[in-house]
């Protein structure tokens, strides 16, 4: 590889549900340290091209290189590639039936990345960064939406991912925790973690993207650093969705 | 009443027959649990081949599709026959040279429910939020792995009750193992009863040993599923 900052490459990318052409050709790459913002409006195709980027999603067609190596084919160790790449989802997904503490241990010491006690260990260190520490016993019933999903990134952390996939991360929060979340994420995004973040949170596309993407019927319609889209949106559908949502 | 007692003396103390009655209990429960760790097992083998092939809508690998076939033919003939003429195939077919009835019940029992807490179990997997394995699998756990530690725990949670009344019926079940002349709980019944042509006590007295037995599992059951609930408190 030339380009040794390069981390993933999306190339031709379609989905297809049935008839429903949910993605229709998409070409992306992501660099060490970018923070990739996707918005568009529902529909839109933004949600299935994050999650293809880790198969949770099989593309129907289209190449997905993660270090030069395509992992849309069959041989790939698709585990392997998934520990590399935290992902915080909309609806938290926090495993109820174990308390927030095994939540963080379980994966890396299934995974045999870690024995118990050093993630004991990570675990402690993560909570106590997002201020959570106190909760490290609690299940998640008792936990409010915004410290479930706190809990969320820090169990995606602690495999030490080289880069996160954020999907819609606070669409399911009451308003008054959508700030905490944020600030986590913000965070996160200061130290330089590479991130891909599909959100309807426009403030914050502006504030931490390094390059926003507007998806529309399943293509990148228009992409710029935030800046440039924000203030200057070129495509008229653009122009349209933007008046809705600022 | 003075008869009643008479025929309680017959059919309970007379020759210490209350040991019959223990012994034949003791074969019923071990029937029971035997019965018990084959079909869960089996249950939870089949469960998750069928819900693995059904996730994989049309684009399973053909081992997959093969073993899915597999155990769809065995819950059908299962389901499809009555309990008491697998266990009669099973000791005077297939193991007709075998004198362990014990090991043809349980095995006969256990087939018999594997089947039935297959479908209970498949039923609670597909309560589970697909997120769950996904946020297991994003993490770079395996298939397998998050099916053990995530969704079947949670999945067991949720049919703890229908687990409970497939458990109460195999017990009762138990007294089907009669005909392949198993001494169990009813069957050492009807061996008192042909000794002393007494019907009431022996009968009633099986009949109340069943009940409490049962109400026992009950009680048991209730609280496991307490305890399983400590996770869902605010």
């Amino acid at each position: 590889m030339t380009d040794d900052k390069l981390i993933i490459k999306v190339e031709n990318l379609h989905k297809t549900f049935g008839d429903n052409a949910v993605l229709r050709g998409i070409d992306q790459e992501i660099r060490r340290g970018d923070k990739l913002v996707i918005i568009g409006p529902s529909g839109s195709g933004k949600s299935t091209f994050l999650r293809c980027l880790n198969l949770l999603e099989e593309p129907t067609s289209g190449r997905i290189l993660v270090h030069g190596e395509d992992i849309t084919q069959p041989k790939v160790d698709i585990n392997a590639v998934r520990r590399r790449m935290g992902m915080v989802f909309q609806h938290f997904n926090l495993f109820p039936n174990m308390t927030v503490r095994r939540n963080i241990t379980l994966a890396p010491v299934r995974t045999g990345f870690m024995k118990q006690d050093e993630a004991d260990a990570v675990a402690e260190k993560l909570l106590k960064r997002v201020d959570l520490y106190d909760k490290a016993d609690a299940y998640p019933a008792s936990l409010s939406g915004g410290q479930k999903q706190r809990i969320a990134i820090v169990r995606a952390l602690a495999m030490n991912p080289e880069m996160m996939l954020f999907d819609e991360p606070t669409s399911a929060l009451d308003p008054e925790m959508v700030g905490e979340v944020l600030e986590v994420m913000k965070e996160l995004a200061d130290e330089g973690m590479t991130m891909a973040i599909v959100t309807h949170e426009m403030g914050f596309a502006r504030e931490v993207g390094s390059k926003v993407l507007f998806m529309d019927e399943g293509i990148i319609l228009e992409q710029a650093p935030p800046q440039e889209l924000f203030g200057n949106p070129k495509a008229p559908r653009l122009k349209e969705f933007l008046n809705k949502v600022l | 009443m003075e008869a009643l007692r008479a025929q309680f003396q017959q059919s309970f103390i007379e020759g210490d027959r209350w040991l019959a009655y223990l012994k034949g209990l003791k074969v019923s429960l071990l029937v029971t649990l035997g019965a018990l760790a084959i079909g869960v097992v089996l249950g939870i083998l089949v469960a998750v081949v069928r819900t693995l092939h059904d996730q994989k809508r049309g684009r399973a690998p053909i081992w997959l599709v093969l073993v899915n076939k597999i155990c769809q033919l065995y819950t059908t003939i299962i389901r499809g026959t009555p309990m008491m003429v697998q266990l009669l195939i099973m000791n005077f077919v297939i193991f007709s040279t075998s004198r362990n009835r014990m090991g043809i019940a349980i095995l006969a029992l256990g087939i018999n429910s594997g089947a039935y807490t297959a479908e209970i179990i498949r039923s609670g997997i597909m309560s589970i939020d697909p997120g769950q394995m996904e946020a297991g699998r994003s993490l770079g756990m395996g298939y397998a792995t998050v099916m053990k530690d995530v969704v079947i725990p949670q999945a067991i949670k949720n049919i703890l009750p229908a687990l409970g009344n497939e458990l109460i019926t195999l017990f009762k079940d138990t007294s089907l193992v009669t005909v392949i002349g198993l001494v169990d709980l009813t069957k050492a019944a009807q061996q008192i009863q042909a000794k002393t042509y007494q019907a009431f006590m022996p009968f009633i007295g099986i009949a109340v040993m069943y009940l409490i037995v049962v109400m026992i599992l009950t009680w048991l059951l209730g609280i496991l599923e307490r305890r399983m609930r400590a996770s869902d408190r605010r």
